[in-house]
């Protein structure tokens, strides 16, 4: 794919979704650049939760859906034949709307992923639980009890295992589905503050649960409306400048 | 005309049925229970648990149904639980309800309502003559297994059932496969459940009569494999009671299969808690 430049680390083409007869996605063309905080926004049922379900493929888990069109991984496209699916969901994860722990300590929570993956060494386990608790900004306030149950934690502390779980696999890739809908402005800022940090080394993509929290953490943002992509851009140029009227009218919240 | 009563009244006689019927029921299962216990435990002494019966059972003691009960329910066990587990996963996970999935699920919930002594023909005619097995352990541990596989089936597919769906989603989204997530998350999450499926059918299996007397035979000696015939705690009581061979004896039987059943109960419910402990 000559077209593809170095620095997009997804790229989706002509994207159509269908849940059963309903569109939920129209002819969808986006670039994600590596390292970059890309902000999908939209009113609910625009198809943001299902846009960053198609980058891992967790909406073939829904029967009856149907894709069409085409997206690239670096390059190579997610949807061929030798793409190993275990592999990818590692390459790119996911955290979602609801802090779901499973029902195991915090230790095995994070140890899940990598243990799947065929990691047995304790010692190996134990270093990359630590490492991943310290990327989440969760390790001070659970190192003393990881072998205590992580449905034990509090919410938003609840959400950072989630994301250390993600980053436990060395992910390139993260998509987040409002992961801080149901927190308070505390985690939500320690969570943010988190993100901020794995800019680094791994690409984020944020469905926010509202419009400022695409202003604080995006450096890109995506307005989606109805399925169709109106407009994606610097943050700060959007918000400031927006070239559509539907989008300006959102974000002045005029609706929506 | 209809009769209007204050609510409070009403809140007090709602009271007064719904105390009477719990107190009613408790007072006739502890008044069968304690007068069993209290007929059979003072027939079971160290010869009775340790001598095989002589005499057609007017003496000796109950060795050897005490070893045919256990053998029988553990070959029936063994066989069912892997196939009833197995087939509640498959038509919770790797089908979607469609015509084969009603046709399992209404077999099975057919064959839970057919008499025991159906499935002891049934037995009888496919294990013991077709099958050449005769009447051994392993004919009544199969037709068991049989008879349970139903119990098994239905309340480990409600266990799997109300697994939430996120913790799927959540180990799919981590890498895992189908098979990882029903090893790692969906069965220990399921097990309580499934477990009381398992202890359902152990308990029929442990309290059989008709099936395994038609099966498994009602030999009184020692069996030496699961080939060998063996006669069942429950089939000796039955036999004792029924021929009048021994009244004491066949209550110190029954006084015996309750307090095993107990003791079968109370295990299964700490090995259980042990394993979700860990994760709660």
């Amino acid at each position: 794919m000559e077209n593809i430049k170095e620095q997009d680390k997804i790229s989706i083409k002509n994207l159509n979704f269908y849940y059963g007869k309903t569109e939920v996605l129209k002819d969808l063309s986006l670039l994600v650049k590596a390292n970059e905080i890309l902000s999908i926004f939209g009113p609910a049922n625009s198809g943001t939760t299902t846009l960053l379900r198609t980058m891992n493929r967790m909406t073939e888990l829904v029967p009856g859906s149907r894709i069409g069109g085409e997206i690239f991984l670096d390059g190579h496209n997610i949807h061929s034949a030798n793409v190993n699916i275990s592999e990818l969901r590692r390459k790119v994860g996911m955290v979602f709307e609801v802090p779901a722990p499973l029902p195991m300590s915090i230790f095995n929570n994070i140890a899940y992923g990598p243990r799947l993956s065929g990691i047995k060494n304790r010692a190996t386990l134990e270093e990359i639980v630590e490492k991943s608790l310290q990327m989440s900004v969760l390790w001070d306030e659970v190192k003393d009890r990881l072998h205590t149950s992580g449905m034990s934690l509090s919410g938003g502390q609840q959400q950072r295992l989630c994301i250390a779980r993600i980053l436990a696999l060395n992910p390139e890739v993260i998509l987040l589905d409002r992961p801080c809908s149901g927190l308070d402005p505390v985690s939500t800022s320690k969570i943010e503050e988190s993100l901020r940090q794995l800019k680094e080394k791994i690409t984020i993509i944020i469905v926010p649960h509202n419009v400022q929290q695409a202003g604080r953490v995006a450096d890109r943002v995506a307005f989606l409306l109805m399925g169709n992509l109106v407009e994606v851009g610097i943050t700060a140029e959007v918000f400031e400048n927006p070239k559509d009227k539907r989008t300006s009218d959102y974000i002045t919240g005029r609706f929506g | 005309m209809r009769i209007r009563l204050n609510p409070r009244t009403s809140q007090k006689i709602a009271k007064v049925v719904i105390w009477s019927a719990a107190i009613l029921v408790l007072f006739v299962l502890f008044s069968i229970i304690i007068y069993i216990l209290s007929k059979g435990i003072p027939n079971i002494t160290w010869q009775f648990l340790t001598q095989i019966p002589s005499d057609m059972g007017r003496s000796g003691g109950i060795l050897s149904p005490i070893v045919g009960t256990l053998s029988v329910t553990l070959v029936a066990v063994i066989v069912a639980t892997p196939l009833g587990v197995g087939t509640a996963f498959y038509l919770t996970e790797y089908t979607r309800e469609s015509t084969i999935t009603k046709i399992i699920r209404f077999s099975a919930e057919s064959l839970a309502g057919i008499p025991s002594i159906v499935y002891g023909l049934f037995g009888f005619i496919f294990f013991v003559i077709y099958l050449k097995l005769g009447w051994s352990i392993l004919s009544g541990g199969l037709t068991l297994a049989v008879m349970i596989l139903p119990t098994i089936i239905r309340t480990s597919e409600e266990a799997i059932r109300t697994v939430p769906p996120m913790y799927r989603e959540v180990s799919f989204s981590l890498g895992g496969t189908k098979w990882q997530t029903m090893l790692k998350v969906l069965g220990p999450s399921a097990l309580p459940g499934i477990s009381t499926g398992i202890i359902l059918g152990i308990g029929r299996c442990v309290a059989e009569t008709a099936a395994v007397i038609l099966t498994a035979g009602s030999a009184l000696r020692m069996p030496i494999s699961i080939f060998s015939p063996a006669r069942t705690m429950a089939v000796h009581f039955y036999i004792l009671a029924r021929e009048g061979i021994s009244l004491e004896r066949a209550y110190g039987t029954a006084a015996l299969l309750i307090i095993l059943i107990l003791l079968i109960n109370i295990g299964a419910n700490l090995l259980v808690n042990k394993f979700v402990a860990k994760g709660h």
